[in-house]
């Protein structure tokens, strides 16, 4: 028999697998698929203080072995998000959630996680900070060490619930930005959110977004992803949570030798609905083949 | 929703660059008219969203144009098994038809009227359609809409055939109690504009899920958001903002 527990900031989860932000929707859409009870957790779409409707379409461009999406935080605001949402998931739902926050605003991220904080199904607030900061000229949190170590700080002060920084590929040195989340006091760390890209459509001559640029996600970015996260597990003390292009049990396994606690699975659940579920089923048997007998050992075993 | 393999067992042109494929597999998700399909193609990140043309027993019958490689690649199958998403979106309603409803398709969005006109004259409706494409060579289904017992008129852009010009030009002195279309967003505007009654507009987004997952695809309506490939894509004319 196969150990496939994790400990993810002081709660277990049964399996590593972990849906994605903004893949998996609220969850409760999942589960007239399959009982999404047997994932390790997953971490709900994208919330903001208020309601965003997100950029104009088409927000959605294919790559080779990816995609590029703009769909630019579209989500119902925190109000409906624990109104609406949280009680249609604690319907089919019996574990605890990663609530996932975004926001434009120092105040913003703060709002947000306050009221998320007296959720006792949300077990841990996952906190991009790859959006623009409009009092900061519109540059992401989450490329400079200071603005993330200041939402860091910000949402630590305003919840008990472990927080985990998700933070953006797209900067020169993503070490110093976690070791920056580390020391204002984050308990993890996930990554890597999606790459910036772009595809020029060639009958029109114009971008195939509307937004011009989006996220490139899918298994094309699964080196990258697998490159960063090693850099970061290797230099923080705090879990890491691995994602980027995880598509197989065997993605699963690589992401955890390079340091992932726990690995989210992203842009594959858009391409074949029970990709989850069928990472979790086909997880043991990977294992056997690797002489793997409990998953948290592996934990950062590429040295 | 169904995830399922389907077996091809017919994939042929019906145009220059319209092809019509047979699908063989559980069709048991397939709930409506106006429903896609969404396939998975090797060798592509995404599935491919394509509307039901027909639905009969276990055989899904999809007719498409070829636009980009995927579609071309799609073209050039003559057998095998592909991984296909059945039963995605709302489709069309038949109970707002009236005794008489209008159906209006342009180009490739005419293959979802097939299956929508099917079950209204089942329901004892008198139908009429108008097929519009932009020349002679481009028509299709004119024979099998009029199998099904419809009255059926053609317009083309060109007046190659048919009445001359769009859809709207053919649909001014008709009496109908109720359209549904689907087509072009520029042929879905001038119907709304140019109709009488009310209507169901079935419109194209690109998608990233199919599934109402990723929000690629999302509009903006009267009654709120709504994703076109899981609350739509047929909107009613009431609820569309342009």
């Amino acid at each position: 028999m196969v150990d496939l527990k994790v400990n993810l900031c002081g709660i277990q989860l049964d399996n590593p697998i972990i849906p994605a932000s903004g893949t998996f929707g609220f969850g409760y859409e999942f589960a007239e698929l399959y009982d999404i009870n047997m994932l390790g957790t997953f971490s709900f779409k994208g919330t903001t203080k208020d309601a965003r409707f997100g950029n104009p379409t088409p927000r959605i461009a294919e790559c080779t072995a990816g995609m590029i999406n703009a769909v630019g935080l579209q989500n119902p605001g925190v109000d409906k998000v624990i109104g609406e949402e949280l009680p249609k998931l604690s319907k089919c739902f019996n574990k605890k959630v990663m609530a996932n926050v975004s926001g434009f605003a120092i105040e913003d991220y703060a709002y947000t996680c306050r009221l998320l904080d007296k959720e006792e199904q949300v077990g841990w607030l996952e906190v991009n900070v790859s959006c623009p900061n409009v009092h900061g000229g519109g540059m992401s949190f989450g490329t400079s060490p200071e603005a993330a170590a200041e939402v860091t700080k910000a949402v630590k002060a305003v919840t008990t619930k472990p927080i985990i920084i998700k933070l953006s590929p797209n900067v020169t040195d993503i070490v110093s930005v976690a070791k920056a989340c580390e020391e204002a006091g984050a308990d993890g760390i996930s990554l890597i959110n999606t790459l910036l890209g772009m595809r020029i459509d060639l009958k029109t001559k114009k971008p195939v977004i509307a937004n011009t640029m989006g996220g490139f996600s899918g298994s094309a970015i699964f080196p990258v992803a697998v490159r960063m996260v090693y850099q970061v597990a290797n230099a923080v003390k705090i879990p890491v949570v691995g994602m980027g292009g995880v598509t197989t049990a065997e993605d699963v396994i690589e992401m955890m030798l390079a340091g992932a606690t726990a690995v989210q699975v992203g842009a594959a659940n858009l391409v074949n609905p029970y990709a989850c579920r069928d990472i979790i089923n086909d997880l043991p048997k990977a294992m056997e083949k690797y002489g793997i007998s409990s998953l948290k050992e592996i934990i950062g075993g590429c040295k | 929703m169904k995830q399922g393999f389907f077996e091809i067992i017919e994939n042929v042109a019906l145009t220059k660059d319209i092809f019509r494929m047979k699908l063989k597999g559980d069709t048991s998700a397939v709930t409506a008219p106006g429903q896609f399909i969404n396939i998975k193609i090797d060798g592509f990140y995404l599935r491919r969203p394509i509307s039901v043309c027909d639905c009969e027993g276990d055989i899904i019958t999809i007719i498409y144009k070829v636009v980009g490689h995927g579609t071309e690649v799609m073209a050039q199958m003559k057998e095998g098994s592909l991984d296909v998403l059945t039963g995605l979106g709302n489709g069309y309603n038949t109970a707002l038809s009236g005794d008489k409803p209008l159906l209006l398709g342009g180009g490739v969005g005419v293959p979802p009227l097939y299956m929508l006109c099917k079950k209204l004259i089942a329901e004892g409706k008198k139908v009429t359609v108008i097929l519009g494409f932009n020349k002679k060579e481009e028509i299709f289904y004119e024979n099998e809409f009029k199998a099904l017992g419809a009255d059926v008129i053609v317009t083309t852009v060109d007046g190659s055939y048919g009445v001359k010009g769009f859809v709207t030009n053919a649909m001014g002195n008709l009496d109908y109690t109720h359209f549904y279309t689907c087509g072009p967003e520029p042929m879905l505007k001038a119907i709304f504009n140019a109709s009488k009654t009310s209507g169901s507009l079935s419109f194209e987004e690109r998608m990233g899920c199919g599934f109402g997952a990723c929000m690629g695809c999302s509009c903006k309506t009267v009654t709120g958001y709504k994703r076109i490939c899981k609350e739509g894509p047929v909107l009613l004319k009431e609820e569309i903002l342009w």
